[in-house]
């Protein structure tokens, strides 16, 4: 039977010189081939990374371009004269009284005063709608905290108005016509004299963090999506994590293999795909139409997401399972250690840093989640910083919806600014997933 | 040509002891449809070491992870017929956990827990609750891995990783963890072929020391490591056990063609 095998070899492979000539020719002529093949195909991976990176150098830029003005704010130097008569109290009114003063004829009366020449209605009131209508605040923060100057004159600064504050950062330097912009030459006229004499300034635009939304540009901010994100996505961790993980030991350490098992496993799989809209939907007829959760909260939307993001959970948390060494759950059996040890003690903390990392990826796919929080009523205009679980408020990206919805042209750069806040706390996402992953990886 | 050679009805030599630690009777190991070993009757005595031989595929390290029920986790495996240590059937009501403390078992590629030394040794003694004071861990700790001929060369470091030592080392400190538990039986599935010769010597150095205090079973593919450290040699062919035998009589006397033409390295 050998001697039968070589003599086969021999005939197979005809081993002289002419047949190894004719082998290195064949070789040779097909490396050409093989090599422009291969440089094509580089090529071609190497545009694609081209396209890939200009793209999202194009988007980060224009976003960048379009958002960074949002975060300073235009403010006016104006000389208030704390007048008792004009506020309507008297140095004994209460503080609810304070609280609710006249103080807009506060502002109306400064603004006389710095342009005396401006006698006119309708000039007077082209003059008041260059403040901010939140203005009054600022003088009301400033008598709440000095009763003491009440009847003094005071040099404050109060906010400007968006459209004052548009022309002041962008199109003044464009010299536009006056029908191209939103403020009248007079407008201008009273605003360049207030640069010329200093009393016109940018500062940095802290309401943007510390308001809620508003229906005017100047006095809006992202605090309440903020807040509302974070109450949303902290449901999401604290139901998902768990729960996802608990299912992924279980299907993988606990359940026997059957058709039962393969039918849910499968089902895991499509409810991954599932488009998150279906969820919001799911989450209206189940949370809010079944249980009578109130509209427009974070436990919703945190049961909503927890929805969507359980497969991408599970799922990652079944690879991580599947990727710690056998020989690993061998020794530890092998010693007599029951199952519940074994997933304990050496499964879950080796296959910890994956379930982390999918778990942040899902809380980040959650974070930009728009479609099923707005079938659950978090689309709402929220102005109040939610505190709880079960107070009314928006997330980031609904408010980033909403913002670009408005008509008025200086929410275009808030919408801007609040795309790259989101964005920003994407990037820390995924960063501690990173992070999270190199620290807690072992080898073995 | 081999495949005309008949298999012996029964087992040749003798594969029953006097004083059986462990009895296999008529065990018929399935994967699924597939048959891995055909009525196997055998038994391992007090204190010996045996070596189980064959050619790959033959069932030898199958039936050797039936001896401490480590089949189980595997989805399909199905054992009939009988197995038991100390006349206790081992697949009958006793507990699988209590099963792997008395008989425990080394692998073939070294496992350490990606733990320290230390901990990897003291795991067993942890879970099966044998020590509970950090001195009584120390002790165990320390006579494990003297036991294991390891505690001169990590005593310095027991808090470092079990994972950073080297092969024949982590091989070593794999029986130490399985000592710790001070096992009746300790069962080794191919124990050195993941190791150089002179790891391969240190470990057979130790398994001889062992078989004063513990009954061994072991899987090997080195016909010469068979011969030093055993006392009875197995030989398996395509599931079945062909013969059972003093191991010097096995080298020196095969009684069968198969286990003649197996040590000879017609096959392999």
């Amino acid at each position: 039977m050998s001697s039968g095998g070589e003599q086969n070899r021999n005939t197979a492979v005809p081993a002289d010189d002419d047949y190894h000539k004719r082998t290195r020719e064949q070789v040779y002529n097909s490396l050409a081939r093989r090599y422009r093949k291969e440089k094509l195909f580089r090529s071609l991976g190497m545009l694609s990374v081209v396209f890939g990176i200009v793209c999202v150098v194009v988007l980060f830029g224009d976003i960048g371009r379009k958002g960074i003005g949002a975060f300073w704010n235009t403010w006016i130097q104006l000389e208030v004269t704390l007048d008792a008569s004009t506020l309507g109290i008297t140095p004994e009114s209460t503080p609810d009284a304070i609280q609710h003063a006249n103080y807009d004829a506060v502002i109306k009366t400064a603004l006389l005063s710095r342009f005396p020449d401006v006698t006119a209605r309708a000039d007077k009131k082209a003059l008041y709608s260059l403040v901010s209508s939140g203005a009054g605040d600022n003088v009301r923060n400033l008598l709440k905290k000095h009763p003491e100057l009440l009847g003094q004159k005071q040099v404050i600064w109060v906010l400007a108005d968006d459209e004052v504050d548009t022309f002041f950062k962008h199109t003044r330097k464009l010299k536009l016509p006056e029908t191209e912009r939103s403020i009248t030459d007079k407008q201008v006229a009273w605003v360049e004299q207030w640069i010329a004499s200093g009393q016109m300034e940018k500062r940095f635009n802290q309401l943007f963090f510390e308001a809620g939304d508003s229906r005017e540009p100047e006095q809006a901010g992202i605090r309440s999506a903020l807040a509302g994100s974070a109450l949303t996505l902290l449901v999401t961790l604290l139901l998902s994590f768990p729960v996802g993980v608990a299912a992924a030991v279980y299907l993988e350490e606990f359940a026997p293999k059957n058709r039962f098992t393969d039918f849910i496993e499968v089902n895991i799989n499509n409810l991954a795909a599932v488009p998150s809209i279906i969820f919001g939907l799911l989450g209206l007829a189940v949370f809010i139409g079944f249980f009578h959760i109130t509209r427009s909260v974070p436990l919703v939307g945190g049961l909503v997401l927890t929805f969507m993001t359980l497969p991408t959970i599970i799922i990652s948390s079944r690879a991580a399972i599947k990727s710690v060494p056998p020989s690993i759950r061998e020794a530890a059996f092998g010693i007599g250690a029951s199952q519940m040890q074994v997933v304990s003690q050496h499964v879950i903390p080796l296959a910890m840093p994956g379930m982390l990392t999918g778990a942040i990826i899902g809380m980040a796919r959650a974070l930009g989640e728009t479609a099923p929080l707005l079938m659950i009523g978090m689309v709402a205009f929220i102005v109040d910083i939610p505190h709880g679980i079960t107070d009314p408020s928006t997330v980031l990206p609904v408010q980033i919806y909403l913002w670009a919805d408005s008509s008025e042209r200086a929410f275009v750069e808030r919408t801007s600014a609040a795309i790259i806040v989101l964005l920003a706390f994407l990037l820390v996402m995924n960063g501690a997933a990173v992070w999270l992953r190199n620290k807690l990886e072992r080898r073995w | 040509m081999m495949q005309d050679t008949q298999y012996p009805e029964k087992t040749v030599g003798i594969p029953l002891v006097d004083d059986p630690k462990m009895t296999m009777r008529n065990v018929s190991v399935f994967y699924g449809e597939k048959q891995a070993t055909f009525d196997v009757q055998l038994d391992i005595a007090k204190n010996e070491v045996l070596a189980m031989i064959g050619p790959s595929g033959c069932g030898k390290s199958t039936l050797l992870r039936c001896l401490n029920r480590m089949n189980d986790t595997i989805v399909g495996c199905r054992v009939a017929g009988d197995i038991s240590l100390e006349q206790e059937n081992i697949y009958g009501k006793m507990d699988v956990v209590p099963l792997r403390a008395r008989v425990g078992m080394v692998f073939q590629k070294p496992n350490p827990f990606p733990k320290s030394i230390y901990d990897n040794v003291a795991y067993g003694p942890r879970i099966h609750g044998l020590a509970h004071r950090r001195i009584e861990f120390d002790e165990i700790v320390e006579n494990s891995l003297r036991r294991a001929g390891l505690w001169e060369e990590v005593k310095d470091r027991l808090d470092q990783p079990g994972t950073g030592l080297s092969g024949g080392q982590q091989q070593r400190l794999c029986i130490a963890r399985t000592i710790a538990v001070n096992p009746e039986v300790i069962l080794m599935d191919e124990p050195c072929s993941a190791l150089d010769p002179i790891a391969t010597a240190k470990i057979e150095e130790l398994i001889a020391e062992l078989s004063e205090n513990y009954t061994i079973a072991i899987v090997t593919h080195s016909m010469q490591q068979a011969a030093r450290v055993s006392q009875r040699t197995a030989y398996f062919h395509l599931g079945r056990l062909i013969e059972v035998n003093d191991t010097e009589r096995v080298f020196t006397n095969p009684q069968h063609k198969l286990t003649e033409a197996y040590i000879t390295g017609r096959f392999g």
